[in-house]
């Protein structure tokens, strides 16, 4: 689960973080109200989205000579200017893809000025198992083209979980960001309360860049991307209240709350499978035969008959879905429940689309009598390749 | 010959009291009678589980008691994920040799709690978030459907559960059969690797063949991949087929930026099968021709 920036820099100030002022607003009529909160003379106007590179960010309804979606003010008439221009409008950068982002919340902030531009993020390392602290000296840019580009120049430091973050650990990442006298200070309580905050609240990545130096000397997060654990949300009741599902695919929120993995994707076969190394198979599966897959959809294993119905439904909803296959391999998760499940979908919503499913392994023989006798016009297919093949003709027909 | 599991492994259950537990014991005790001799749950310890064939196993109130008074050197974890972390580390502080936890969902942090346990210990974990293990005609540990297999000469190794029961299933229908098939689980942080298993594999003479499944994210393919360029560079080689699931799913949606830094530009499909068909592997590119490439590896 993601959150916005200024919800970030709100949590990470509470764990003693130094981040600078700021206001949220949803309505240009509230920008004046919260610049003059701030000491100025020098505010930033950040639009608020799901997405980086919000800076070089263009608004498709303003002109290509109009300024990104981080903006610089030198008055409060400025702040309110900018307000005006951005709120509401979609804005498109690397990241949002073309369709772009409504843009429905600002952050007003007190501007800095800015010495150096450092990266500074933590994540859980799997090649060791720990959390790491990823750094590097260039910050402000795009850090998988610094990875790729110059790759001598980003620092791995990782964190024994029994001693938290050392007087070692801060050195070594101290020296790798070239860190000294008061931000060399800073680093002492920032990198540790870094550390606490990504513990504590389950977070599965948590990216300052920049993290910046500023011409008094001291650090300051001048930008925080956070995002959760999402096994982990059931322990953190105030996270989950940060949630924005105006953010979010409508499929995706539905599924979410059946607790599907599901991510919607361009193609016109919906998919239905158990396991996620089984259904991004069953996508490149579908590939190879020449089709788009509609969706990934991961029915996990523990799923009961109302939620691959509730699976069922959101892949026959989605338009464009000209197909659906359903391919099971049960070993948690048994055929005959899959069959009820499709069943008791289609029985409510009807089925216009054709519907090939393949099923084998737990009760698989059970599955495959509930569907024969159900009447329902069902193609059974007898492996993955034949499954692939069939709806791919189906569609094709 | 197999790895980890055999027909003399003794396997406490965590969780067996749950309908999940319950019934995958079930099916394990009718799987050529693996031996399953216990569960445990803290406040039940005395009491008796039954099965829904009258099967019975003796209840304890933990694994230490569990493994004291029945022998047990295994055991298999089905307990929700909130709870799961403390199950693995209960099981390792009473010395149980081999911990499988199918448990999916449990928190990253708690995983990295764990390992670091589990690093300093004699016990292997196997999972979390994995269909467990079989030997064919042995033993069954966790959740794959016993009746696709089939005993035989193949190791099979997989991050993915449901891909696992695919190259079970199509080197039962070659003919070919299996002499174990181990899921390492889909989490990010867990206690088995590929290198681990694919050692044991090497090392095992009944092992003629072995197909890896690995899937996008992180790069333990290519440390595989590395590990057996190393091996056969000291004479230890074996046929192989493999399959890497995410080929055609869509960038930065799982992966976050930051992962894809640490990485160093390994992670995506393309660099794990180059990795991979460097170190010898045949990478099919269809999941359905796993075990077909296999054949056609081992026919030259």
């Amino acid at each position: 689960m993601n959150i916005h920036e200024y919800q970030a820099k709100a949590l990470l100030k509470g764990f003693g973080a130094p981040v600078a002022q700021g206001v949220a607003i949803h309505s240009a009529d509230e920008a004046a109200a919260a610049a003059k909160q701030l000491p100025g003379p020098l505010y930033v106007v950040k639009s608020q989205i799901h997405a980086g590179g919000r800076g070089k960010g263009k608004f498709k309804e303003l002109g290509p000579d109009a300024k990104g979606g981080v903006r610089l003010a030198k008055s409060i008439d400025e702040v309110v200017a900018h307000a005006k221009d951005m709120l509401g409008n979609t804005l498109v950068t690397a990241q949002t893809g073309e369709a772009g982002k409504q843009v429905n919340r600002l952050y007003i902030e007190d501007g800095a000025d800015i010495a150096r531009e450092l990266y500074c993020s933590l994540l859980v390392d799997r090649s060791v198992g720990r959390v790491a602290f990823v750094v590097s000296t260039e910050g402000g840019m795009d850090i998988e083209a610094v990875a790729h580009d110059t790759p001598e120049k980003i620092h791995t430091i990782a964190i024994d979980p029994e001693t938290g973050v050392t007087a070692d650990d801060v050195a070594k990442i101290s020296a790798a960001l070239a860190l000294d006298g008061a931000a060399a200070e800073d680093a002492k309580s920032l990198f540790p309360a870094l550390y606490k905050a990504f513990v504590e609240k389950d977070m599965a990545l948590l990216e300052i860049n920049p993290l910046i130096v500023m011409t008094n000397g001291n650090l300051r997060v001048l930008d925080a991307k956070v995002s959760f654990d999402g096994n982990a949300l059931f322990r953190h009741e105030d996270v989950r209240a940060l949630r924005d599902e105006t953010e979010e695919d409508a499929k995706e929120i539905e599924a979410s709350k059946w607790d599907l993995a599901y991510v919607a994707l361009d193609g016109n076969i919906g998919c239905m499978v158990n396991g996620a190394g089984l259904a991004m198979a069953t996508m490149d599966i579908i590939k190879l035969y020449g089709k788009e897959p509609a969706n990934f959809c991961d029915v996990g294993g523990g799923a009961g008959k109302e939620k691959v119905a509730a699976a069922f439904k959101i892949i026959t909803a989605d338009p464009k879905v000209e197909g659906i296959l359903v391919n099971i391999f049960g070993g948690i998760m048994k055929c005959d429940v899959i069959a009820e499940g499709v069943i008791a979908a289609v029985k409510e919503v009807g089925l216009k689309v054709p519907l090939v499913v393949r099923l084998e392994g737990t009760n698989v023989e059970l599955g495959k009598k509930l569907l024969n006798e159900s009447g329902l016009a069902i193609t059974a297919a007898d492996d993955l390749d034949d499954a692939a093949k069939k709806i791919v003709a189906a569609i094709n027909g | 010959m197999s790895i980890l599991v055999n027909k003399n492994t003794k396997v406490l259950v965590q969780g067996l009291t749950g309908k999940t537990g319950t019934f995958h014991t079930e099916q394990a005790l009718a799987y050529y009678g693996t031996q399953m001799v216990g569960g445990i749950h803290p406040s039940k310890g005395g009491s008796n589980w039954t099965g829904s064939k009258g099967e019975t196993l003796p209840i304890f109130a933990s694994v230490a008691e569990g493994k004291e008074k029945t022998g047990a050197d295994a055991t298999v974890i089905y307990v929700p994920p909130a709870g799961a972390a403390d199950a693995i580390i209960e099981a390792i502080d009473a010395e149980i040799p081999f911990i499988t936890c199918i448990t999916e969902g449990i928190p990253v942090a708690d995983m990295v709690r764990v390992k670091a346990k589990l690093d300093k210990s004699k016990s292997r974990l196997l999972g979390p978030n994995c269909p467990g293990i079989l030997t064919p005609e042995e033993c069954k540990i966790g959740i794959m459907p016993g009746s696709i297999f089939r005993k035989g000469s193949v190791g099979i190794v997989s991050r993915s559960g449901t891909l696992t029961y695919e190259a079970v299933f199509q080197t039962s229908n070659e003919g070919l059969g299996q002499t174990t098939a181990v899921g390492i689980g889909g989490d990010p942080v867990k206690g088995t690797e590929f290198i681990d298993v694919l050692a044991m594999f090497l090392a095992d003479e009944a092992t003629t063949s072995i197909i890896m499944i690995g899937e996008i994210g992180g790069s333990a393919e290519e440390d595989a991949a590395q590990f057996l360029i190393d091996e056969a560079k000291k004479g230890r080689k074996k046929p192989m087929a493999g399959f890497i699931a995410g080929r055609t799913a869509p960038k930065g949606r799982t992966m976050g930026h930051a992962g894809a830094v640490v990485s160093g530009g390994k992670g995506d499909a393309e660099s794990k099968i180059s990795a991979m068909e460097a170190a010898g592997i045949k990478v099919s590119p269809s999941p359905a021709r796993l075990g077909k490439t296999l054949v056609e590896v081992l026919k030259g």
